[in-house]
């Protein structure tokens, strides 16, 4: 059996910084685990650019920004196994492990970090109707297919969802000579960013048809069209909207869903909206020494958010591992009026530090307030002239402001209109 | 005349308002919330830029390809032409963070760089 102070669980961004976080906090012992041939996660294959422009200041693309950490974990000398899939987590915080040249590794960690990031709704949890024809794939997968191995996927295509994913791809697709048809949201919404819908569709006259879905699949061997319809409030198709649009190739970019399998088998606490696990400010999850950050905690739109979370639980995972902890006493936080989920879900109150809350609204607003409100009573109020479901908001709770806080109480995060 | 626009600077996407005389000169930018974005709407109301990522050809690679990215804007027009460029396009394992894959494409004075390593196969 192998032993380290802290075990990291995917050697994406999540896990690069927090291992580097834990590293400079003085604990020597880590090891990465992660199963692709590299270290750099789903990074590697989003190629275009946007990415660390909070953190870095530059606008890098995914491999650029992933290599900037990879860099930095060669530099500080930290342990990695790539090729290696992490089986099974226990109550004790041992890691099982497989890969081809150990076969399974037992370890035994003083810490577990949960990085495993997030995968994509399949065609499967959307019960879309029709045949089994091929063509049908996630927009994360045609990603790698073309950004990574180097060839298309299609010709002629449909996308349904306009998640981040899907509209990079509409581009990236549109770039390399396919025609893109048309991009289907069963919400009334766009669930990506607004500068996505403007360089990826509006540039290339993409049209985006919002409530509407894809209700049929044609075709034999190949993927021949999809029917599409719009759809009522209720989100159910209307009668007589049906329209069949030719294309070779459906990619669906419907959300993501952390992967959690390790997180839930061991019995560990799980948010039903976040399908993450439920921590507080350290991101330790509801077993001691077990933190999580990342998109396995819960979908980040931006990966600077995910790099600055991962720090706050490599940190909070070093100073479990070296002894500096007390014993909690925690209040929880509740999203309220149209806020669909806070993390964290629960604060120390013995905290020495702010703490920052991050929410998504389930909804669009223009000119709303955010509220926040502890045990009933406001205490914080800011404007903002537009939220959306797409866009993580945050607030600071000030450290002086925590401790007028008394035990057992809620901190409630809402919208005014 | 006056033109709405979304500044894709950075994730805000901030509406931007960009009030432009007859002659073409832009008389006011408003709306954004940093430098980045007056300067995003100046130039999306003169002569429209992106920045290009896509990938090169790698002969003796572990991959097929690499990631590779215009080094600063292209002028929106020439987007496409500029991919059939890149398209033909070869580099040779090892390739490195930064190399330059095309010089001066289509001579617009910008360098398309690779954005990830690929080692030999």
């Amino acid at each position: 059996m192998l032993n380290y102070d802290i075990v990291v669980i995917g050697g994406g961004p999540a896990g690069m910084a927090a291992a580097i976080k834990a590293k400079e906090c003085g604990v020597d012992s880590i090891l990465i685990l992660e199963r692709a041939e590299t270290l750099g996660g789903i990074l590697e294959q989003c190629i275009h650019t946007g990415f660390g422009l909070h953190y870095f200041g530059e606008e890098l693309s995914g491999p650029e920004y992933a290599a900037r950490f990879i860099k930095i974990v060669n530099e500080k000398n930290i342990e990695y196994k790539v090729d290696t899939m992490a089986l099974q987590i226990t109550g004790d915080n041992k890691v099982y492990a497989v890969n081809k040249t150990d076969g399974l590794i037992e370890i035994q960690a003083k810490a577990i970090i949960l990085a495993m990031g997030c995968r994509e709704r399949p065609r499967g949890a959307l019960n879309t109707p029709g045949t089994r024809a091929s063509g049908v794939m996630t927009a994360g997968t045609a990603q790698k297919y073309v950004n990574i191995d180097g060839y298309m996927p299609g010709k002629k295509i449909v996308i349904l969802g306009s998640g981040d994913i899907g509209l990079i791809m509409a581009r990236r697709m549109t770039l390399e000579g396919a025609k893109v048809q048309c991009v289907c949201e069963l919400m009334p919404y766009s669930s990506g960013l607004t500068r996505n819908i403007v360089q990826c569709l509006n540039d290339f006259d993409i049209p985006l048809y919002l409530s509407c879905t894809v209700i049929d699949i044609k075709g034999k061997d190949r993927v021949e069209g999809v029917v599409i319809a719009d759809v009522g409030p209720d989100r159910k198709p209307i009668p007589g909207t049906e329209r069949l649009i030719e294309c070779d190739t459906l990619m669906l970019s419907c959300g993501l869903i952390p992967e959690n399998e390790l997180t839930r088998e061991v019995g560990i606490e799980l948010d039903n909206v976040t399908s993450g696990a439920v921590v507080d400010e350290n991101r330790q999850t509801s077993q001691k020494g077990v933190f999580a950050c990342g998109n396995v905690l819960h979908v980040h739109d931006l990966v600077d958010y995910v790099t600055l979370e991962s720090q706050t639980a490599g940190e909070g995972a070093a100073n479990y591992v070296l002894g500096n902890v007390r014993e909690p006493d925690y209040i929880t936080t509740k999203g309220v009026n149209g806020v669909r989920y806070i993390v964290p879900q629960k604060i120390d109150l013995k905290n020495e530090g702010d703490v920052k809350l991050y929410f998504r609204v389930g909804n669009t607003y223009k000119n709303a307030s955010i509220v926040v409100k502890y045990n009933g009573a406001e205490i914080i109020r800011r404007k903002r002239p537009r939220l959306a479901p797409g866009e993580m908001e945050n607030v600071v709770i000030k450290n002086d402001v925590l401790k007028t806080f008394s035990h057992d109480g809620t901190i409630e995060i809402g919208v005014e209109e | 005349m006056t033109k709405n626009i979304t500044c894709v600077a950075c994730p805000m996407g901030c509406g931007i308002t960009v009030e432009i005389a007859d002659n073409g000169e832009i008389l006011s930018v408003t709306g954004n919330t940093c430098k980045r974005g007056d300067a995003y709407a100046r130039t999306e109301c003169t002569h429209p830029e992106r920045s290009l990522a896509t990938t090169v050809r790698v002969d003796n690679g572990m991959t097929n390809v690499v990631p590779c990215k215009s080094a600063t804007a292209l002028p929106k027009e020439k987007i496409f032409d500029c991919m059939k460029v890149i398209n033909t396009a070869r580099a040779s394992a090892p390739v490195k963070i930064g190399d330059v894959l095309v010089e001066n494409i289509l001579d617009t004075g910008v360098n398309i760089v690779a954005t990830n390593d690929c080692p030999v196969k």
